[in-house]
């Protein structure tokens, strides 16, 4: 029987590879689908990558924050207000909640070493998806965005409007913060801080202030992220993990500090978890996630070694 | 002194005793109450679904102590459930059972939520030889392991869509068609519940010699599944059945209409507590939906009344309710089998109301039950309901069909 469905799961691999040759189309369909999706978890992801480089906190409340930033869409659709204009109260919410869980958990963690920040952020996982599960009840829950849907290449490739709008968002978003970090005052601060927080507080940079924007920014930009995904895809208050598990694989294959990285890494996550879905199966679209992370991890040990030397 | 001292720790001690002999042995009947014991999932991911099962249990014990109670020996008895919240975890549930069985001395079990659940508790009521009545998991793994005291009143879950897959074979045939020229899509959700429902379709889709064109298994944290949906375009399969709790129906029915999916007759679980004719009306108009129970249905019992009924009393009784989950139907099944066992038994003693239990033939509100060696009904169908109108119909099986079946569906996108 194993054997039976192993050859079958090759058989259809080996179709739906020919299929997408037969049908270049499909391709196009998939690109435009993963590279939609990316942009979004490149927002979650840049969020983690600034909390991680500046305040070297690994924040595994991450998909959470999302989720959360997801409810608000939610009510908001549900209370007849157009989900888009979530947006902007998702992220003052989220950056406001993000300030007081700093102030009240992070700011305890922050000086200790890895695993009680870890922990510290897990536990803060469990709880935002107990208290959501407890508001918002266990059901899969949807913002309606009203868009419809084009269609393109004689309707074999279909892009739903509310995705581009997403893109479109996601990049003003990240625009706006890229803006942020290099002109405004806080924005210096928060580099400065990371590039080396002794030095910075010589210089009269008040760092635990940083550290709380830094964190609560964070927070913000999940929510933003939040509120597109609700609009595109379902929310459920125990899906947080999934988008905090990309977030950590692109953030890792990236680097830190490298927005542009950052990018590359989501949008090609995106495209691949698609094309895995479609040749191999959704079932291995995770596992695809993650042996990308294992892949990259690897070459990355490759090209380090060739820096190392041999003491003896 | 010395004396009182000891007296008084020897009359202490024996009282303790006493509670300690008395406590286990007469727990199960509590003067003129028995005893049910439940792990439920009041918290934590399922608690959604707990909560309906609750409320079904605790509506049909409302009932039937209205109705005088249970009569075993001559006397009446009152019914009550004592519940722990197992906060939707397998390991917790099994250690609740545990606790009811040895510290509160229940020897009548009613079913948590969930076939994970049942399958993690089954095992300690097995060990303890008392009997469990389910109401809440489908899954047919649960009787294939040789369980004397597990009983369920549902159908289990390789019956879910299997019935799609008859009515495709035919509507074929009506049109000429041979079956085993349908083209089959499967997604299903990779968790116990929805591989045995894929269970029963491929056995179907085997029997009829149609060919399954895309298989995929979504992940249990599943909210895309247009790569699946891209397959499906482009193979243009006659059938596509979806099964994955709600998010499973709420995803299929947000991107069948985003991706335009023109598939004639597509086949889902969960559409209720996904909502989706609230929710998506254009993309589910013609959706087909198995359903344990409807209320629609002609079945009918001394203590509810019709299934009509039934779903009246229960909006009445729970005021939040928009319309009854089969969830709930079940769960007050279930109580409805333990009165009955209870009476033909005669008797409190566990083995004769096992047997009493196994020996159940009766006709529900919710259809008839009656069990099968290994323990699930054999005696009510699935029934098919297809989204007509924005409305949930009973199109198959036929017996109890209020609708012909709409095909090719209508699409509203």
């Amino acid at each position: 029987m194993p054997v039976f469905t192993l050859s079958l799961v090759a058989q259809f691999m080996s179709d739906n590879i020919s299929l997408l040759v037969l049908a270049p189309a499909l391709n196009v369909q998939l690109i435009l689908d993963g590279i939609m999706i990316g942009a979004i978890f490149a927002l979650a992801a840049y969020g983690l990558a600034l909390v991680w480089g500046v305040m070297n906190v690994k924040n595994l409340a991450q998909g959470d924050f999302v989720i959360m930033g997801g409810y608000v869409g939610v009510l908001m659709s549900e209370n007849g207000i157009h989900p888009i204009l979530a947006l902007p109260v998702a992220i003052v919410l989220m950056f406001g909640f993000g300030w007081l869980i700093y102030r009240i958990i992070i700011v305890r963690v922050i000086e200790r070493d890895l695993f009680t920040s870890l922990l510290a952020t897990f536990g803060l996982a469990l709880v935002i998806q107990q208290l959501l599960n407890l508001i918002f009840g266990s059901d899969v829950r949807t913002a309606e965005s009203g868009f419809g849907t084009l269609y393109i290449l004689g309707g074999l490739v279909t892009i739903a409007e509310i995705k581009l709008v997403s893109l479109g968002l996601a990049a003003l978003l990240a625009i706006m913060i890229v803006a942020f970090m290099k002109l405004s005052r806080m924005g210096q601060s928060i580099r400065a801080t990371a590039q080396n927080a002794r030095a910075a507080r010589i210089m009269g940079i008040d760092t635990d202030r940083v550290y709380a924007f830094t964190y609560a920014l964070n927070a913000a930009i999940c929510g933003a992220a939040g509120v597109l995904i609700s609009m595109i895809w379902v929310i459920q208050p125990f899906f947080g993990i999934s988008y905090s598990i990309r977030s950590f694989v692109i953030v890792t294959a990236a680097g830190l500090g490298n927005l542009p990285g950052v990018i590359l890494a989501a949008l090609g996550l995106g495209v691949a978890e698609q094309f895995s879905g479609f040749i191999i199966g959704a079932e291995f679209q995770q596992a695809t996630v993650v042996s990308l992370l294992l892949l990259v991890l690897i070459i990355r040990q490759l090209q380090m070694r060739r820096h190392r030397k041999v003491v003896i | 002194m010395s004396r009182l001292k000891v007296l008084r720790s020897v009359a202490s001690a024996s009282a303790i005793a006493a509670v300690a002999l008395a406590g286990p042995a007469m727990a199960k009947v509590e003067g003129d109450t028995i005893i049910l014991g439940s792990a439920l999932s009041l918290t934590g991911k399922y608690s959604t679904n707990g909560k309906h099962a609750q409320n079904g249990y605790e509506l049909a014990v409302k009932r039937i102590n209205e109705m005088g109670g249970v009569k075993v020996g001559g006397k009446s008895y009152k019914l009550k459930i004592k519940y722990y919240d197992d906060e939707s975890t397998p390991a917790r549930g099994a250690q609740l059972a545990e606790r009811l069985i040895q510290q509160d001395g229940v020897k009548f079990m009613l079913g948590p939520y969930s076939s994970g659940l049942t399958k993690a508790i089954a095992p300690v009521t097995e060990k303890y030889k008392i009997p469990m009545i389910e109401a809440e998991g489908a899954s047919r793994s649960l009787f294939t392991q040789g369980y004397r005291y597990l009983f369920a009143v549902l159908s289990t879950s390789e019956q879910y869509l299997a019935g799609a897959i008859q009515l495709a074979a035919e509507i074929a045939e009506k049109n000429g068609r041979k079956a085993s020229n349908i083209k089959i899509a499967m997604a299903f959700e990779n968790d116990p519940f929805s591989l045995d429902v894929r269970a029963g379709v491929i056995e179907d889709a085997k029997k009829y010699g149609m060919k399954i064109v895309v298989d995929d298994k979504l992940p249990r944290d599943l909210s895309d599944m247009s790569a699946t949906l891209t397959k499906v375009k482009a193979l243009k399969p006659d059938l596509l059945v979806v099964s994955g709790h709600s998010k499973g129906a709420a995803t299929a029915a947000r991107q069948v209409k985003e991706m335009r999916v023109m598939t004639p007759m597509v086949a889902v679980t969960h559409c209720e507590a996904a909502q989706v004719t609230a929710k998506f009306p254009d993309a589910v108009e013609g959706w087909l939906c198995p359903t344990q129970w409807a209320e629609t249905l002609s079945y009918s019992d001394e203590y509810f009344g019709s299934a009509a009924d039934y779903d009246k009393l229960f909006k009445q009784t729970y005021s939040s309710y928009k319309s009854v989950p089969y969830q709930a139907a079940q769960a007050s099944a279930a109580v409805l089998v333990w009165k009955d066992a209870f009476e033909r038994a005669n008797s409190f003693d566990t083995e004769k109301v096992r047997d009493a239990i196994a020996a159940t033939d009766m006709m529900t509100f919710y259809g008839r039950i009656k069990f099968s060696e290994r323990g699930n009904n054999i005696a009510k169908p699935m029934v098919l309901r297809q989204i007509q109108n924005g409305k949930y119909v009973v199109v198959a099986p036929s017996k109890w069909a209020s609708h012909p079946v709409v095909y090719p569906r209508k699409i509203l996108y």
